[in-house]
């Protein structure tokens, strides 16, 4: 039976035939959590009665949410995640040595193509750029992979996106996302696994793929993947710890769905509050005044993201009325946006840069909104009271358009900014 | 001690008669929702309880009483996989949810946690709030005591029957553990 590519992933992990709609169970090659997820995941695993992690090397836990602690509570809970850690000898990295784990995993070699893996966390569909079935689950399933090396999954339906045509310089990996959750709604794929596909891919950069694959669950998807190619290979090849085999959908599958999305008709997007399924054009909704620009998180904030920021910023300044704040995703992003100058250039431009962490995105720290402000951020969710006050707003935008709006202090399609040179230099 | 008091993987969500009064929320009811992050300090239900459904009507833990059901629409728990969320509904000591559909991490997590949930979207379309309802698990139906009717649950698939029978996921992997290290010792 020819398999869809979420399917062939699950069907070479399991010994169960893994039709779809059956439930298997596969084996899982990395699990993990993070500072938040990672304590009521302990609590199930000791009242499981397990003592030991099935491979200490394929099992992680990342301090990312709540970090550098920011409470007593937040690092009480932080510490009993790191004995944890210690206790069975599984990954952890230290705040300076880390990142936000969607986008610290794979610059690690620890998500491969073929992989399944397993995150406390609903945005580790990231995962899904590398070739791999990545997919978010709660902390207990997280204590019962960690015990047993496996977990149950329904072999999900397909959908099968493809991103046609020329993308236009302007357009980013979020504008394709955006104009997908636009087109099907934030239950548009719901039990569903998506599959990324498509002539647009080839000349997108890997981290805009990951923008879009992080968004997936937005639309209710248990997993978003794209068809690996060669750039995913020599990624792949060069990081990674371990071997690993790419899987790739057969020919004549069955999907239940297509969708093509013409990246040659793409405008700059944005979300507006409160569903990351509410599409508009960023030009429709210029004049709206913003009082935050957040750069950052597992959605953007990758070296991609914040060269694409910087170079917009470059000799310009944020708007008096803006607070900007910049937060590379991971310590290797920061350190390359050092040696390349771009941190100079946010901060010329009056901007505020942190250490990694997943700080404003989940209204943890860093950045929290009062009631009545406005916040255009990178990241991927815009819920009612997602980044503080419930009510706040949150619109969700690209790195360009991000910041094209700290500079003007309203929402901005970034050609209304830079000159037609300015595209040439991308 | 707390930690084992707050979670309840022993209880059989589906296997008790449940009756309460309806509290009624829309299509695509989010984690965020249902508990902002600011209060993902803790894990213990109690505590989170006190915030649950917080965003969405900042009243709603005082206005209702013990065993209360919240009906959603589409698409409930979206967003987030924290585990928190179920756990903050139960902590409200609300007796379950009824909703014409949910997000599979939160529909996973509800079971994990012994929260009870029930799929059943005309359940969903026809239920006003604080209508009294009264839910037999074993069964399969809600009776809307208010209104006269009765609304078919859709069944749970036989695996996760199983799963729920055996009193969750943390019984089924001690079971596994236990026999795995039987195999070794033997
Ligand atoms: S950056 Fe935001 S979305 Fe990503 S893992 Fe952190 S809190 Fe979640």
């Amino acid at each position: 039976m020819p398999r869809t590519l979420p399917s062939a992933i699950l069907a070479a992990h399991t010994a169960d035939s893994a039709k779809e709609g059956d439930i298997c169970s596969v084996r899982v090659d990395f699990a993990f959590a993070n500072d938040i997820t990672a304590p009521p995941a302990m609590r199930a695993f000791r009242e499981m009665g397990a003592r030991k992690v099935f491979d200490p090397a394929r099992c992680a836990i990342l301090p990312d949410h709540f970090t550098p602690n920011k409470d007593i509570a937040a690092a009480q809970q932080a510490k009993e995640a790191r004995d944890f850690a210690r206790e069975t000898g599984m990954l952890y990295w230290e705040v300076g040595r880390v990142g936000v784990e969607h986008a610290f995993l794979p610059e690690q070699g620890l998500i491969l193509p073929g992989d399944i893996v397993v995150g406390a966390d609903s945005h580790t569909c990231s995962g899904g750029t590398l070739g791999a079935f990545a997919t978010g689950m709660g902390s207990t399933d997280l204590a019962a992979t960690w015990a047993l090396g496996e977990t149950w999954f329904l072999v999900p339906p397909t959908i099968r996106v493809d991103f046609e045509g020329t993308r236009a310089p302007w357009i980013t990996g979020k504008d394709f996302i955006l104009a997908l959750l636009g087109r099907i709604g934030v239950q548009g794929a719901r039990y569903a696994a998506l599959e990324f596909g498509g002539g647009a891919v080839k000349d997108l950069p890997l981290d805009d793929r990951f923008t879009v694959a992080n968004m997936a669950v937005e639309g209710g998807a248990k997993a978003g993947i794209f068809v690996p190619d060669e750039t995913v290979l020599a990624y792949a090849k060069a990081r990674g710890r371990r071997p690993f085999e790419a899987i790739y959908p057969d020919e004549g599958a069955s999907y239940a769905q297509r969708i093509e999305i013409d990246a040659a008709a793409l405008e700059p997007l944005v979300a507006a509050p409160s569903s990351p399924g509410n599409m508009r054009r960023a030009a429709e909704l210029s004049g709206t005044k913003v009082d935050q620009v957040f750069l950052g998180s597992c959605t953007n904030g990758r070296l991609r993201d914040m060269e694409l920021a910087a170079k917009l910023l470059k000799g310009r300044r944020v708007a008096d009325s803006v607070r900007c704040i910049v937060i590379p995703a991971s310590y290797e992003v920061f350190a390359e946006c050092m040696k390349r100058g771009y941190l100079d250039i946010f901060i010329a431009a009056g901007a505020a840069v942190s250490t990694p962490t997943c700080g404003p995105c989940l209204g943890g720290h860093m950045g929290i909104l009062a009631a009545g402000e406005r916040c255009l951020a990178t990241s991927n969710r815009n819920f009612v009271g997602r980044m503080g006050h419930p009510q706040s707003e949150v619109y969700l935008a690209g790195p360009l358009v991000a910041a094209a709006t700290a500079v003007t202090g309203h929402i901005t399609d970034p050609r209304e900014l830079v000159s037609g040179d300015f595209w040439k230099t991308l | 001690m707390a930690e084992t008091e707050n979670r309840n993987n022993q209880a059989s969500p589906r296997g008790t008669r449940l009756e309460g009064n309806a509290w009624k929320f829309g299509d695509d009811i989010d984690t965020d929702v249902i508990i902002p992050a600011r209060y993902l300090v803790t894990s213990d239900a109690a505590e989170l309880g006190k915030h649950c459904m917080e965003d969405a009507d900042p009243a709603f833990v005082s206005k209702i009483s013990e065993g209360d059901f919240i009906v959603g629409g589409e698409n409930f728990g979206c967003g987030s996989s924290r585990e928190h969320a179920p756990l903050a509904v139960k902590g409200a000591k609300v007796s379950c949810i009824i909703a014409a559909s949910f997000a599979r991490i939160f529909f996973r997590n509800a079971i994990n946690v012994g929260l009870p949930i029930f799929i059943s979207p005309e359940a969903s379309a026809k239920i006003q709030p604080g209508d009294r309802l009264s839910v037999d698990g074993v069964a399969g139906i809600i009776t809307n005591l208010t209104r006269n009717e009765t609304y078919a649950v859709a069944p749970f698939p036989p695996f996760l029957q199983e799963l729920i029978a055996t009193g969750g996921l943390a019984p089924y992997v001690k079971k596994r553990l236990a026999a795995q290290e039987q195999a070794v010792s033997a």
